[in-house]
């Protein structure tokens, strides 16, 4: 078993008033020097046996077609 | 002959019973369709409903998409034949099937926003708007926690240069849409999604008005002018 992780990000002219309020609410706990918060996705996919290109094709395919929507959001991805 | 309209029901619809009795006072005979079952079942036209269809997983719209009913309806919409209505989770199924420009985002607010919005008609060049009056103002609700309206600026200077912006606030958007958009269509006209419910302003005693009833009964002007609808005729 390997792990292929996926982090969906919205777009950085996408406005993203979740991440503002996670940052509005550092100030008021006391995290100082937070200038910026931008809150996103991790999928962990699980898939048998070894990653290989074809896998990690698929797995890019995923993404782009359920995973994120590409109109707002980018994607990266990684093995584990 | 009376026109055969289409409801589908996802889990977790939550307007479908209500898009069903506005295709019925319009003059209409609704048809209930479900997710699960590939058949348009012949209708002439087709309504998504609001609601949480799957829970709004994913994102909202991103599991509907990909229902078996959608794999018939995406065509015929796309090709320009099918007229299809997507009022709020509709019009978020109808952007991640790429059959609308653009995308759904959490209200600026975070909050949920359930109350009675102005909006101006401003194209009247589809299936779903015929029958109303270039910029006339209507009065319907708008009750979503994702309707924030985003596109990037390319796109949204083509749907304004080719008036594909059907409707917009009348006020600043309350949920924070870009150009204040509240309703958009595709190329053809056939396609129109928006984000308030005009199912819920068709009748005096529940709504505050009577003006959502205009979507269904420019539907039937349109479908009468022998537009010819080509749903899947499968039945």
């Amino acid at each position: 078993m390997a792990r292929v992780v996926v982090d969906v990000m919205l777009k950085p002219e996408i406005l993203d008033p979740q991440g503002q309020a996670i940052a509005g609410a550092c100030g008021r706990l006391g995290f100082t020097g937070v200038s910026e918060v931008r809150q996103g996705k991790r999928f962990e996919v699980e898939v048998d046996g070894e990653v290989d290109d074809a896998k990690l094709a698929d797995v890019r395919r995923m993404a782009e077609t359920l995973l994120a929507n590409p109109v707002i959001e980018d994607f990266s991805l990684r093995v584990e | 002959m009376t026109a055969r309209v289409g409801v589908v029901t996802f889990p977790g619809s939550l307007d479908d019973r209500d898009a069903a009795r506005a295709v019925r006072i319009a003059g209409a005979e609704p048809v209930a369709l479900w997710h699960d079952d590939p058949d348009l079942k012949g209708v002439d036209a087709v309504v998504l409903p609001g609601g949480f269809s799957y829970g709004d997983y994913l994102r909202c719209g991103a599991i509907a998409r990909f229902s078996p009913i959608m794999g018939e309806l995406v065509p015929a919409a796309r090709s320009g034949n099918l007229p299809v209505l997507g009022i709020c989770n509709g019009f978020q199924i109808l952007c991640e099937s790429h059959l609308l420009p653009g995308a759904l985002t959490r209200n600026k607010s975070l909050r949920f926003i359930n109350r009675d919005v102005t909006l101006r008609v401003e194209s009247t060049a589809t299936a779903w708007t015929n029958r109303y009056t270039d910029g006339e103002e209507i009065r319907i609700v708008l009750k979503s926690g994702e309707g924030c309206y985003v596109a990037d600026t390319a796109t949204l200077d083509e749907l304004e240069r080719t008036g594909r912006v059907v409707a917009r606030y009348a006020e600043p958007a309350p949920n924070g849409s870009r150009r204040e958009i509240a309703g958009v269509t595709n190329e053809h006209g056939n396609v129109v999604g928006l984000m308030p419910h005009p199912e819920h302003a068709v009748e005096d005693l529940t709504g505050p008005s009577t003006d959502g009833l205009g979507f269904f009964t420019s539907l039937l002007a349109h479908l009468a002018d022998g537009v010819p609808a080509a749903a899947g005729a499968t039945g």
